[in-house]
């Protein structure tokens, strides 16, 4: 609607949302190599594996992925399963579409190509709050790459040297980001009504519904409420 | 069935980079056929963090005791300070202490 404006992106907005990234960014990587030593112990050749890591760019889909991999691969599972994992963003990107659509569609799919969780987490809460710029999912969205891509490298190389990342606590590190970025929104009694009723649609639905369901089932049921309730006139 | 011989693996993740780049662009495609209401902005700016929230539950839930305590951790400090980095910081902290413990 009228009162939003097309987000800029200069190499400034670039860079710092690439320095911002940076250290979840690095926590990422701890994934990445998890990623690289279960690719090599699946048996995917070195070029595949990187190739992978650089093109596919999502972790849960690429690891579902491995477990799919062998002498013959089926194809609709495979597709179906990264499908199924990666809906998630077709949601992500419809909340960015307000400000996406007064792009032109190279700039608007362009800076697409690198979203995921939390270059996306964390670029909402900047344009929901007025900073209007790209800089956090494109910049941080190649942090996020690049980390993803190194790491991937390095579990392939050194796979047997890494530690225990549960001992560190790098596996809660998504989730304590994630939670962050949902408490750093803004948060209203409409809101709130959406997150609980979006989170117990989505743990009757991991539950009970078929396995990768849970986020979009939930993220539908908190969007219906937000459909439902709507704000006052601003 | 594709056989990973002869390129079908290169194949293969081809495909899969081409469903995930689907997925990214989908959301904002589909919504340019959907004329923009109140109604459905207000559906997509609540869906935002309900997004969030629903990857969290089942990681709050699977999460061992230490894991749990890390978000709550992250939780305490966004209410009180705001500040994302020191709270991740705090909640990874903690779940590396209790483990060690």
């Amino acid at each position: 609607m009228s009162h939003y404006i097309a987000p800029e992106l200069s190499p400034a907005a670039f860079k710092q949302g690439f320095w911002r990234l940076l250290p979840i960014s690095l926590f990422v990587a701890v994934f990445g190599a998890a990623f690289g030593l279960a690719a090599v112990q699946t048996g995917l050749p070195g070029h595949e594996i990187v190739l992978m890591s650089a093109t596919v760019f999502a972790g849960t889909a690429q690891f579902a992925a491995l477990e799919l991999w062998g002498a013959e691969v089926p194809v609709l599972p495979l597709l179906a399963t990264t499908f199924a994992i990666n809906a998630r963003m077709l949601l992500m990107g419809a909340t960015l579409y307000p400000w996406m659509s007064l792009l032109p569609p190279g700039r608007r799919y362009g800076s697409l190509v690198i979203l995921s969780d939390a270059n996306w987490a964390m670029n909402l809460n900047d344009l929901q709050s007025g900073r209007n710029t790209l800089g956090a999912l494109v910049g941080g969205g190649f942090a996020l790459w690049l980390t993803w891509l190194t790491g991937t490298i390095i579990g392939m190389v050194f796979g047997s040297a890494i530690t225990d990342p549960k001992a560190l606590g790098v596996d809660m590190v998504m989730g304590c980001f994630m939670l962050s970025m949902v408490l750093a929104g803004r948060r209203t009694s409409r809101t709130v009504m959406a997150w609980v009723v979006g989170g117990a649609a989505a743990y009757a639905a991991w539950l009970w519904l078929p396995e990768n369901s849970h986020v979009v089932v939930g993220a539908l049921a908190g969007g219906l409420v937000g459909a439902l309730w709507l704000e006052d006139k601003a | 069935m594709i056989a990973i011989e002869d390129g079908g693996a290169l194949l293969l993740i081809a495909l899969m980079a081409l469903v995930t780049l689907l997925a990214r662009f989908g959301g904002v495609l589909l919504m340019s056929f959907i004329p923009m209401g109140r109604r459905v902005e207000g559906f997509i700016n609540a869906m935002a963090g309900s997004v969030l929230v629903a990857v969290l539950v089942p990681v709050a839930v699977k999460a061992d005791g230490a894991g749990q305590l890390a978000l709550l951790a992250t939780a305490v400090l966004m209410l009180l300070f705001r500040r994302p980095m020191p709270a991740i910081a705090a909640g990874i902290l903690v779940a590396a202490l209790v483990r060690a413990v």
